[in-house]
């Protein structure tokens, strides 16, 4: 190693040692900002490291890199800066599979800048890794485009999971291609049709393993997509020998699984499900028709008015607000945070129950609300809020279905059995704000829509929103 | 094989250290933890760099040029990765402060 080698690798450690003092600090509300900060200043050091070592360099190479640069921060910074909060899961996404895609570039570009007789004298862990790079690079690179697409609501790309014959063993297959492939080329150093067809099939891979999972799963998908691209990452940093890659790609590996890992907890589902068993479809059936037939168990469903629901609402002491992936589709953030100071203005309690896999990304909700000026104590998380329902005068919930099922705790043979939810049935009164009786993603209806303490505003989330808060306005 | 040692101990200690630094991470800053973690896993710039420069080769080099194309997808994922999660980070308030 050369001197400027060495110096490079102190500023690579320093850099790492940021990131682990920025994520530890991330795990504290008051601390998060400075410790993004502290993360970011790791990133520009080290990349101002490596910028300085490259001595190589033509002058046209770095005038090119210097234009590659400018075009990636600007796309970065535009995106960062113009997507709204409630387009943050389809946002995410697209940066993993950006950064998936770049360990795959680096994989292969490092592959293609050898000559044969350097390629001979590699070591096969440096080959073997290079396959794994691109094949895990691939598969973040489409499976995240794939992601994006759902949560967008793309046509090309529906939120439904669309399954095949045959998918399950073609899926199979093109992961144990890519892995045999990636063995191969330690026999075989030089042959470059390998990396070739390693590419096709991750890329295969990932839209095959996504599009077969439904939209209300993004959370586990996404989790999952951002430890695959800290991995392609570590892969990437095997083949350059590089330990600030190896270092930083395992760190951000390790808290995708943590996260998917919490994500597949709180729906009382194993990951291979998640993955594999094509959960959630488009109800096909439009309006209240469930209510109409009345079969449920003999009971019915109680259609409030607005007035009656501000009533009730002036009366509770306690309103627990629970929020879905609906708020976020309505934009209602703002309306039931309006309607909550209202309430708080009466000298009633609010607080926001706040189920893990709510939305479409692991802290979804919360996000939403934070950018609704909603002060972050008031937002509780299942354990903490459970236990307050029977002090609730008024459980308020919008936009969420499934969460709330009382089903999942008794109905073995229902498929969200054992999934633990918010005890939502044991608020006084419950007033559910939903478009239509609709089921939710798993299928099935809502017991909870047929208790006799729970009455049904039905309307878009915003516009009912704003009409209690109109109702509650009038009165004051 | 005996090569593979050193990096094969610093990637296995890292995920210990991410496990035990992450684990703790309360609900509310998930989604900050996610784009934060996101952010730091466009690392892979410093071997996009690496990559599109070598003494011998230029652009005319299909490596090169894929290097290069890394560096932009990698900085889209660094700059974007941290500047939305300072956005999001910014608006989690105290009551007290408003």
């Amino acid at each position: 190693m050369t001197t400027q080698e060495i110096a490079v690798n102190y500023v690579y450690l320093l850099a790492a040692m940021l990131f682990i003092v920025g994520l530890k600090m991330l795990s504290n509300v008051k601390s998060a900002p400075r410790g993004n900060m502290v993360s970011a200043f790791g990133m520009l050091l080290a990349t101002a490291a490596t910028l300085f070592f490259i001595t190589g360099a033509t002058a046209i190479s770095l005038v090119w890199i210097g234009i590659a640069l400018a075009i990636g921060a600007m796309t970065g910074l535009y995106l960062a800066l113009k997507t709204p909060m409630t387009n943050m899961p389809q946002m995410v996404a697209l940066l993993n599979g950006f950064g998936g895609i770049a360990s795959l570039l680096v994989a292969s570009g490092d592959y293609l800048n050898k000559t044969d007789h350097q390629l001979g004298e590699t070591q096969g862990y440096v080959l073997f890794t290079t396959g794994l790079a691109v094949l895990i690079g691939g598969v973040t690179f489409t499976g995240s485009l794939i992601a994006f697409g759902k949560l967008q609501g793309l046509k090309i790309t529906p939120g439904r999971p669309i399954q095949f014959p045959g998918q399950k063993p073609l899926i199979g297959l093109l992961v144990l291609l890519g892995i045999l492939l990636s063995i191969m080329l330690i026999e075989q150093p030089s042959a470059g049709w390998m990396i070739g067809l390693s590419v096709a099939a991750s890329l295969m891979l990932g839209v095959l393993l996504v599009i077969g999972i439904g939209g209300a799963d993004m959370p586990v998908v996404i989790s999952l997509l951002n430890s695959y691209s800290g991995l392609a990452a570590a892969m990437a940093g095997f083949v350059l020998n590089n330990n600030a890659l190896i270092i930083t790609g395992s760190l951000v590996g390790a808290s995708g699984i943590i996260l998917t890992n919490i994500m597949c907890k709180a729906m009382n589902r194993s990951l291979a499900n998640v993955l594999f068993g094509g959960v959630g479809f488009e109800a096909t059936t439009s309006g209240p028709t469930l209510a109409v037939a009345g079969g449920h168990g003999g009971g019915s469903v109680r259609e409030l008015s607005t007035e009656d629901a501000a009533i009730q609402l002036e009366a509770a002491g306690l309103v627990i607000v629970v929020p879905g992936y609906g708020m976020a589709v309505a934009q209602a953030q703002h309306g039931v945070a309006e309607l909550a100071q209202a309430l708080e203005n009466r000298g009633i309690t609010v607080k926001y129950a706040i189920h893990p896999v709510a939305g479409r990304m692991p802290g979804h909700m919360n996000v939403l609300l934070a950018e609704a000026n909603v002060p972050y104590e008031q937002l509780c998380d299942l354990e903490t809020i459970n236990p307050e329902f029977e002090q609730a005068g008024v459980a308020l919930v919008i936009g969420a279905n499934d969460v709330t099922n009382p089903a999942a705790r008794h109905a073995k043979d229902s498929p969200i059995y054992g999934m633990p939810i918010l005890d939502v049935d044991k608020a006084r009164s419950v007033i559910v704000i939903k478009r239509s009786l609709n089921p939710g993603f798993a299928g099935i209806e809502n017991e909870l829509y047929f208790h006799p303490s729970c009455g049904m505003l039905f309307g878009d989330g915003k516009t009912m929103v704003n009409a209690l808060v109109a109702e509650l306005n009038e009165t004051a | 094989m005996e090569e593979l040692l050193i990096p094969i101990t610093i990637f296995a200690l890292a995920i210990f250290i991410g496990f035990e630094v992450i684990t703790k991470v309360p609900s509310t800053l998930h989604t900050p933890l996610m784009s934060g973690s996101n952010a730091i896993s466009g690392i892979t710039i410093l071997g996009a760099l690496m990559c599109s420069i070598s003494e011998t080769l230029d652009l005319e080099h299909i490596g090169v040029l894929l290097g290069m194309f890394a560096v932009i997808f990698a900085t889209i994922n660094v700059v974007g990765g941290y500047v939305v999660t300072n956005r999001m980070l910014r608006m989690f308030k105290s009551p007290k402060k408003q």
